[in-house]
Formats: C-alpha cells, sequence, structure tokens
C-alpha cells in the first residue's frame, strides 16, 4: 500500500507510542513463566515497592526501588570508584535497603568481548552464580554495569532458547550446591536512576539550570537485546532511550543534541585495554570534538563504565595534537548525586577524573577547593595512621547547598 | 594481491590464505555454523549497509560488518577464513551493527567466530592477544576484568600525568573511598569471598574454559591451572 508523504509528516508530528500488540519480538516474560511452571528454573520476582516503565516497544517493565541486591561493575569499582558511591549514597539519601554483597563476580562480559576466551556455558554459569548468591540473600539483582546489564540480556535469552544450555548449567550450579536462577527483569542502576529522578528533583541543593549537556546513551544499555530499555513518548518523542535524558531534564539541566549520538564512544573493550590508537581517535573525533563543535556543552553524561572511562581518558593525548576538547565526563549517578549535594571527593571522588572538571564546579558555584581541603586533611590522617579510611559517617551527609 | 582488471573475479574470493588447506577453512567455517546461536544470528543480507555507516570500526579499519554478514550467508569459505585471520579483532563489540533491517547481528557472528578462532588457537589469534594475557590472568583468577594496580603509567602513558598522581597516592586513595566492599582494596575491584572465587574456578574447569586457555597460551594455562587447583584443593 502506498503511504502518502502527508501521512508520514503526520506520523512524525507527534510522539511515537507503540503497542506492545505489534512488537516484532517475543515477550520473553512468557517464557520465563512457562520454565518455572514446569521447574526448570527459579524466577527471582522483582520486589514491591517498584515503578512500573515502558520499554521500546511498549511492553511494561517492573523497576524495584529497594530490597537490591548490587551487582557492582568491575571498571567503576576499579578505576572510578566515585560512579559506585554515588550509586550508593543516592540510596543511602532515601533510607532505601540494600545489600552491597562480597559472594560476587564481574559478570566477565568485558573479557568476553574482548578476548573471546571463553564459551556459552561459562558466560551462562557465571551469570546464573551471581543470581543465585542475590536469591540467598532475598534480594534483587540491580546490575550497575551497562556491558554486565545487555551481556546477561543476551545470555538470559540464550538460555531460555536452549534446553541444552539450561542443563549443562543447571548441572554446573548443582555442584555448587545452588539452583539455576533467572530474574523476571535484569534491571540496570540507570532504570532506577530514572524511576527516582523526581525524588532526587525534590532534594536538589545545586541549581544547575546554567548548565548544558550533552548526553552519551551507552551502546549495551540499549542495542544488545534492544526491546528492554527505556523508552518515553516525552523524551525524544519516543525515538531513543529516555534514561539519563529524562535525568537531567528533572534536574534542570538544558539536553543539547548532537549529530553522532547514535555513535559508541570507542571503547571497544580489547582496543581500549591494548589498542588505544583506534579508542582515541574514535572518542575523540566521533564523540568529544563533534559535541564541543556542535552545542559546546559544559558536560556529557553517560550510564556506563567503559563510556565515562574512554570519553574522559582519552581526551588527554587529543589536547596535546591541539584537538577541541576539555568536555568533563560524569556519570548520572554522579550528578545526581552532585545535585543533591554529595561531596565532590568523598563521594563522587572527582579526583579520579583527568578531564578538567574544575569549570564544572565553577559555573555550578561550588567551592571546590574547600571540599578538596577536607579531603587532603582525610588524606593527610590515612596516611599517619590516625584514621582508618572514610566511612559513610563521613561522607553520608549531603555538603553542598548553593 | 591488488585487484587488476586481470585477476578481478566478482563472486570467487582470491585465495589470500594459500598456506590453509580449503578443508581446514571449511572445517572452521562449519564449526562457526554449528554453534547454536548462528542461526538467530544471521537471516540474510540486503548489502543496504546500515550496518556500516553505524560501526565505528568501519571507520577507522579497512573492517565491514556487511561483508561478514554476507560472505557467511553465501558460505564463502575462502572468504570466511579472510575475515577469521585478517578482519575479527577489529571489531569494537558496541553492537551498533543491529540496526539491521533484516535483523542480523553482525556483533554476534564475530563472537562466533573469535570463538573458533581462539578454541583452534590460530596463529593470528594468538598474536593479537599476547599482549592482552595479564588482563585474562586477573579476570579469572580475581573475578574483575581491572583492578586499581593496573593504572600504571607504563601502560597508560596516553592518559597523562593522572595516571602518576594516582599511581602514587593509590594506597591512600583507595582507603578514602566510603564503599565498604571498596575501600583498601588494590589489587581486584572490590573484596570477593573465598568461597565465590572456588565457586568460580570450579566453573572454568567445568564449562571447559581452561582448555581454551591452554589453545590459545600454555605458558598462561600453567600460570592459572597451578593456583586454582592449588585453591581447590584446599577447599
Amino acid at each position: 500500500m502506498l503511504i502518502t508523504v502527508e501521512e508520514i509528516l503526520e506520523r512524525k508530528s507527534h510522539p511515537v507510542i507503540r503497542d506492545p500488540e505489534q512488537a516484532p519480538t517475543h515477550d520473553i516474560h512468557e517464557t520465563l513463566h512457562e520454565l518455572e511452571a514446569k521447574g526448570e528454573i527459579i524466577l527471582l520476582r522483582v520486589p514491591e515497592p517498584y515503578v512500573e516503565v515502558t520499554t521500546k516497544f511498549g511492553r511494561t517493565k517492573k523497576i524495584p526501588i529497594e530490597h537490591t541486591w548490587h551487582h557492582k561493575s568491575c571498571g567503576q569499582c576499579g578505576h572510578i570508584p566515585g560512579y559506585t558511591a554515588s550509586i550508593f549514597w543516592l540510596h543511602r539519601q532515601f533510607d532505601l535497603d540494600y545489600v552491597d554483597p562480597t559472594d560476587q563476580t564481574s559478570c566477565t562480559g568485558w573479557n568476553y568481548y574482548a578476548s573471546a576466551t571463553s564459551n556459552a556455558a561459562a558466560q551462562a554459569a557465571v551469570m546464573c552464580r551471581n543470581f543465585a548468591a542475590a536469591y540467598e540473600t532475598g534480594y534483587y539483582p540491580l546490575i550497575h554495569c551497562g556491558t554486565s546489564y545487555g551481556h546477561y540480556k543476551e545470555v538470559r535469552e540464550q538460555l531460555i532458547h536452549h534446553k541444552e544450555l539450561r542443563d549443562q548449567v543447571r548441572r554446573i550450579l548443582g555442584k555448587l550446591g545452588k539452583p539455576l536462577v533467572i530474574p523476571e527483569e535484569i534491571v540496570h542502576y540507570s532504570e532506577w536512576v530514572h524511576v527516582m529522578r523526581h525524588r532526587f528533583a525534590e532534594n536538589q541543593r545545586v541549581d544547575m539550570s546554567a548548565l548544558t549537556a550533552t548526553v552519551h546513551p551507552a551502546c549495551h544499555y540499549y542495542k544488545i537485546v534492544v526491546e528492554d530499555a527505556i523508552y518515553d513518548p516525552d523524551i525524544y518523542g519516543g525515538q531513543r532511550t529516555a534514561t539519563v535524558t529524562a535525568l537531567l531534564e528533572a534536574l534542570g539541566i538544558k539536553v543539547a543534541d548532537y549529530s553522532t549520538w547514535f555513535d559508541c564512544c570507542g571503547f571497544g573493550f580489547r582496543h581500549v585495554l591494548v589498542q588505544r590508537d583506534f579508542t582515541r581517535s574514535f572518542a575523540v573525533l566521533r564523540k568529544i570534538e563533534t559535541m564541543k563543535n556542535e552545542v559546546n556543552p559544559d558536560l556529557t553524561v553517560t550510564h556506563d563504565t567503559g563510556c565515562v572511562t574512554t570519553l574522559d581518558k582519552s581526551q588527554f593525548a587529543a589536547k596535546a595534537h591541539e584537538r577541541k576538547v576539555g568536555v568533563p565526563v560524569l556519570s548520572d549517578a554522579q550528578v545526581a548525586a552532585l545535585a543533591m549535594g554529595a561531596h565532590p571527593f568523598r563521594v563522587v571522588q572527582l579526583h579520579w577524573h583527568s578531564t578538567d572538571w574544575r569549570p564544572l564546579m565553577n559555573k555550578l558555584g561550588i567551592d571546590w577547593e574547600l571540599y578538596w581541603d577536607e579531603f587532603e586533611e582525610d588524606l593527610e590522617q590515612i596516611r599517619a595512621g590516625k584514621k582508618a579510611g572514610i566511612t559513610w559517617e563521613d561522607a553520608e551527609r549531603p555538603v553542598i547547598n548553593v | 594481491m591488488p585487484t587488476t582488471s586481470e585477476n578481478w573475479n566478482p563472486g570467487k574470493a582470491v585465495n589470500r590464505h594459500p598456506e590453509i588447506s580449503y578443508e581446514e577453512k571449511e572445517r572452521l567455517f562449519l564449526e562457526v555454523k554449528s554453534d547454536p546461536r548462528y542461526e538467530d544470528f544471521l537471516y540474510g543480507c540486503y548489502e543496504c549497509g546500515i550496518c556500516v555507516s553505524a560501526c565505528p570500526s568501519a571507520r577507522f579499519y579497512d573492517y565491514s560488518p556487511r561483508v561478514i554478514a554476507q560472505a557467511m550467508a553465501r558460505e564463502d569459505v575462502e572468504r570466511v577464513y579472510d575475515i577469521i585471520a585478517e578482519d575479527i579483532w577489529n571489531c569494537a563489540q558496541c553492537f551498533s551493527c543491529v540496526r539491521c533491517p533484516r535483523g542480523n547481528n553482525p556483533g554476534g557472528l564475530v563472537t562466533l567466530l573469535r570463538e573458533v578462532a581462539v578454541k583452534n588457537g590460530l596463529q593470528e589469534t594468538r598474536d593479537v592477544l599476547q599482549g592482552y594475557s595479564r588482563v585474562i590472568y586477573k579476570v579469572m583468577l580475581k573475578g574483575n576484568q581491572v583492578s586499581p594496580d593496573m593504572l600504571q603509567p607504563d601502560f597508560f602513558p596516553d592518559w597523562g600525568p593522572w595516571v602518576a598522581q594516582f599511581s602514587a597516592n593509590m594506597h591512600v586513595w583507595r582507603k578514602a573511598i566510603p564503599v565498604d566492599t571498596l575501600r583498601g582494596v588494590t589489587d581486584a575491584a572490590w573484596k570477593t569471598d573465598r568461597k565465590t572465587l572456588l565457586e568460580l574456578y570450579t566453573i572454568w574447569f567445568e564449562t571447559g574454559n581452561m582448555d581454551i586457555i591452554k589453545e590459545i597460551d600454555e605458558g598462561l594455562y600453567d600460570l592459572l591451572a597451578e593456583v586454582m587447583e592449588e585453591e581447590l584443593e584446599e577447599g
């Protein structure tokens, strides 16, 4: 049937509202319930209270507010600890119940995407071991890393569609004394941030309305098992994922669009560790410099481990080559924590970021030197053996008020 | 070999790796094709090029996800071998290529090709992964891909003076983190229970993952196996 230009223009004139009945993919939840009914798996259910959101094809996804088991990210904890600390700090501001486990390994997805020195069974067994560990505590997994989130969704599909894989993984987990557990929703922390955004805004202490930000949506959040990411007709007309952008808008930040928003950051998994000429070039030429040329943002905000590292750390060498760089890079959780008055160093740990964040602090009116002096005093006490380290007692209280 | 008017022969790939027999190339292709995930990743190709336009690696390398989908759909054994030997490690694994209107997953096909290259210990793959061994060692032994003590100026000179500043202050900076599971930890991303690591080692052995390491890097395998077996024996 011929579609007229008028019909196309009319369709583009209003936000896309998708009908789940027309979804091009099978709803995985039906299969999960069938497997549960057959006794093949333990289906871990999202605990109350939860918020229902809409995903790409109009289906509903439940996002838990608390009673969460935090599946940490090795890249965040290892190289951007203010990212992890901010996620926990936000939970603590609302007295939300959570577990920060030591019975957790990384998903090992980074290694798989970098080197393929693994196989489907190992990937699935690692995932299900972590989920069984969460199940044993009675808490629900909340995944901090975008790659773990995407990878686990991919592995969940493989487990659902291939009985031999399920049998193999069940046998291995049996040796560990664990059942085969699959959560009904695989939830990324940025989805939790998304549903909490108005509560963050209600408790905002730092006016961010002078800021212009760009958003880098993380590839493994919305390009792997595409149907599971949050989409909202009010954000980009429902044509792009709403996470991150909706948070920034709720905090009063102007989100500026740029032409290469769909491009990856250049992380490349293997490349960022052993072939960084590619990573640096892509991060600078296709992302940072494009943002700078088109909208000159005060910062760029993303929601995954590798993106923060790549976009932040790649700017030094480019500056030496006189490229147009100098855009501070933060995660959505760090921006939300700063907005609510978190200590820039004890919590947000800005000193782990290499691109200069001082102009951003100055624009927000945050006296970063005052907080750095406090933090330096902490470090001196630790060095002198007078203090074992910083604890939540030192870091919990919001301190910024501008 | 450069393409000239004499050797230009569309539809028939030039044999760029005559040192490998056709039978061996076919065996490797069939190994990829027999993976249960293969049918989920390849449905055919329109040659529309949407995957290429989205691909970061296509901008910087002589690399095309479209060619991969095409060669595999045509079952072009020679071309698929070229891809295994020359192209697969250029992929950034971002999965931007899954915009494919046919529902192909070229990034997924690359993971299958990589798995077969690793499992068969192909020389090109050994060469590519040589500098990566310490990361495999870390992830398999500690359960974390990266750790603070990997941030050394020798390895990250392009990240600027920040790395040296960090390296000099690592121990004290790590103590200045309020998260209990991170505080003071430098050789891993977070504190992990010993029992958890023993379970991880069991998974590596039970799934054949250790055999994969043995095929690609025997020295690394010996190092890992010695530590893991000793730990598992102690229980």
